[in-house]
């Protein structure tokens, strides 16, 4: 995605400022469509237990979005963070054998996540490989490697003090996991569009060569991202399997898909060059309260990926449909 | 904004049509599968639906996720638990992970007991099998023996890698190998249940073993998969497809030949017996304890171990004697 020679069209207006907000507007108001609906359809959805049940359907899939938000506004994409998850896991539960403090565990996982995201950093910066290419790549040899390791084997027996991140509470039903999404989309926030790494990362999005001529080190930006991704993954790895409280090889199976769906579903251009982070949490909330609501409601699975499907679409379609409309 | 409304409008009639559903009843039983969309759940579930029928007051809740995962799993059992259901009878797709979840379930007075794929023993009541794992492993290497009274090459179709069930069955077979002499088997390969990903491994098999005389697919996508395959590469009589599988979608493999005979115990009686052992340890008829006795309706009664696990009953063989009959039940 690195190419230069694609149309590259000027979003650096203030009317693309204005339909950024009316998306997000847009978003917010189907999020919140989809919970009064919800309420009206389920005696069960508004609880606080429930409610709070239902917020572990996003958050670890929220956390490596946020990351993989700023990669795709960057041009890139990096399609093996669900089986970095189940490197890490791997090789947390190894340890756990080991009887290997809970703070050592966690170390390991993220810094088994880091070395992933700098593996396909490496190859996409220093080789200059396409990054789809390449991750599609380690999507298969990270899982591969725990399968090696596992087979149909588990890992089992975590510290009692590791099920703390995936199954703990910080106060009454605020759970540990969601008040590390908070404050990661609080940290991601602020980042992307505060800091002028932000600004260089949209820069690379809209023109690699242009931003590399404005003085801005895009390689390493983009080595940073990769590192950031893995690092996301590796924290994701650890709440996952404190939650699930085992590790299989298989864990987390497809979760990459899912993840792209929430950035895209956040109003990130697939292309690269824009894209917000308060956009990818309420898209992470949309997600979770669709497949949470129509859960309650016994809706067949098969239905439910309809829906995101459809949603997807919808939301991708949207800026196209609009444009079309002004002409 | 006419979009907007238009999205607004499908999730509100989306939410309106399937909230008609039926709603509340005496008791709500739960029955939680692998992934929606397979033949053998969809028959269980007809089991199921048959034992609410026999007792009475009594709704089935048939779920699952989309695909084979934990994870997906994970969410069915929290939205179950959120509507505060009297019963889960799960068949899991990973003993381990979904174990922490079921355990809520329980801490939160709900019955839960696993049946066909089962749940680690701290995450469930009691585990009901369909059958005894040795009698499944003998009896697949059979099927593939009972048809090459030479000897030959045999290989093994299974579903995914960490699939409990196939593994063990897989085990007890090699455990008995040595009463079949002659039998060879060459390979595992794995097809993760996937109808596409099966078919390919199957064709894997016949150009890389091309004296392979039987293909055992202890899993009813793989089997029809192979079956399939085989038919494709015109293989019929050749190669003799055999395992778990469903009559029905294994009546068109009988007739042609690519497949001789093949086991299943009767997933409807499994749906039947997982039904009424939910609703007796719900109702505290009985008590999932070592040794205790648990009745399952017209299916007589089931007796557990020490780790709170009992056989249903044994495998059963069609083949073109009676597909005919059975292909139309299930």
């Amino acid at each position: 995605m690195t190419s230069t020679d694609r149309f590259i069209p000027d979003r650096l207006t203030s009317p693309l400022q204005k339909r950024l907000k009316s998306w997000e507007t847009l978003l917010l108001a189907v999020a919140i469509a989809i919970f009064i609906a919800n309420s009206l359809a389920s005696p069960y959805f508004l609880n606080a237990w429930n409610l709070s049940d239902a917020t572990f359907n996003f958050t670890e899939k929220a956390m490596i979005a946020f990351a993989m938000a700023l990669l795709i506004i960057a041009g890139e994409i990096d399609l093996s963070v669900a089986s970095i998850i189940a490197l890490a896991s791997t090789a947390m539960g190894a340890a756990a054998q080991f009887d290997v403090s809970t703070l050592t565990l966690v170390l390991i996982g993220l810094s088994v996540g880091l070395a992933c995201g700098a593996f396909n950093a490496v190859l996409v910066t220093m080789m200059g490989l396409p990054s789809i290419v390449v991750t599609i790549g380690t999507m298969s040899l990270f899982r591969g490697i725990s399968y090696i390791v596992l087979g149909d084997q588990a890992y089992r027996g975590y510290p009692g003090a590791f099920s703390y991140f995936g199954q703990g509470y910080v106060f009454w039903v605020i759970s540990f996991e969601f008040v590390l999404f908070a404050v990661l989309a609080v940290i991601y926030g602020v980042v992307l569009h505060k800091t002028n790494f932000g600004r260089a990362v949209y820069a690379i999005g809209n023109n690699a060569t242009g931003a590399l001529f404005s003085g801005i080190r895009v390689d390493r930006v983009k080595f940073i991202l990769f590192l950031l991704t893995g690092l996301m993954s590796g924290i994701a790895a650890v709440c996952l399997t404190s939650r699930l409280g085992s590790t299989r090889p298989s864990i987390g199976l497809g979760m990459e898909l899912e993840v792209v769906t929430m950035v895209v579903l956040g109003g990130v251009n697939i292309l690269g060059g824009s894209g917000s982070i308060p956009g990818v949490v309420i898209a992470a909330f949309v997600m979770g309260l669709v497949t949470f609501g129509l859960g309650l409601l016994n809706v067949p699975g098969i239905v439910m990926s309809i829906f995101i499907g459809a949603l997807l679409i919808g939301v991708i379609a949207l800026p196209r449909l609009w444009s079309m409309l002004r002409k | 904004m006419s979009v907007m409304k238009k999205m607004l409008t499908t999730v509100a009639v989306a939410t309106a049509f399937v909230g008609g559903a039926a709603q509340a009843e005496d008791m709500r039983i739960a029955l939680v599968v692998k992934a929606l969309g397979i033949g053998f759940f969809e028959a269980a579930a007809k089991g199921a639906e048959e034992a609410a029928a026999e007792l009475g007051g009594v709704e089935i809740i048939y779920t699952g996720p989309t695909d084979t995962t934990a994870e997906g799993q994970i969410e069915v059992i929290n939205s179950l638990i959120a509507q505060g259901v009297d019963a889960i009878a799960i068949s899991a797709n990973d003993p381990d992970a979904v174990a922490p979840a079921l355990k809520k379930a329980m801490d939160r007075g709900i019955t839960v007991i696993s049946w066909d794929s089962g749940v680690a023993q701290e995450g469930r009541q009691m585990h009901l099998n369909p059958s005894s794992n040795a009698l499944i492993g003998n009896m697949i290497i059979k099927l593939a023996a009972d048809h090459l009274p030479e000897g030959g090459q045999v290989a093994v179709l299974s579903a995914s890698a960490t699939a409990t069930n196939q593994n063990i069955w897989i085990d007890e077979m090699n455990k008995v190998m040595g009463n079949y002499p002659g039998i060879e088997v060459v390979t595992t390969v794995y097809g993760d249940d996937l109808a596409d990903k099966s078919y390919r491994e199957a064709q894997g098999l016949m150009q890389s073993y091309p004296d392979l005389d039987a293909i055992i697919a202890p899993t009813s996508v793989g089997i029809v998969a192979a079956a399939q395959a085989v038919a494709d590469a015109g293989k019929i009589g050749q190669i003799n497809v055999t395992g778990l599988g469903l009559p029905s979608e294994m009546a068109g493999a009988i007739e042609s030949g690519a497949s001789q005979s093949f086991a299943i115990w009767n997933p409807i009686d499994l749906g039947y017996s997982a039904t009424m052992i939910a609703h007796a340890l719900a109702t505290g008829a009985a008590t999932a304890e070592p040794g205790a006795s648990i009745p399952m309706g017209r299916m007589g009664s089931v007796t557990l171990d020490d780790t709170n696990s009992g056989a249903m009953a044994d495998p059963f063989v069609y083949d073109a004697s009676n597909i005919e009959q059975f292909k139309s039940i299930f």
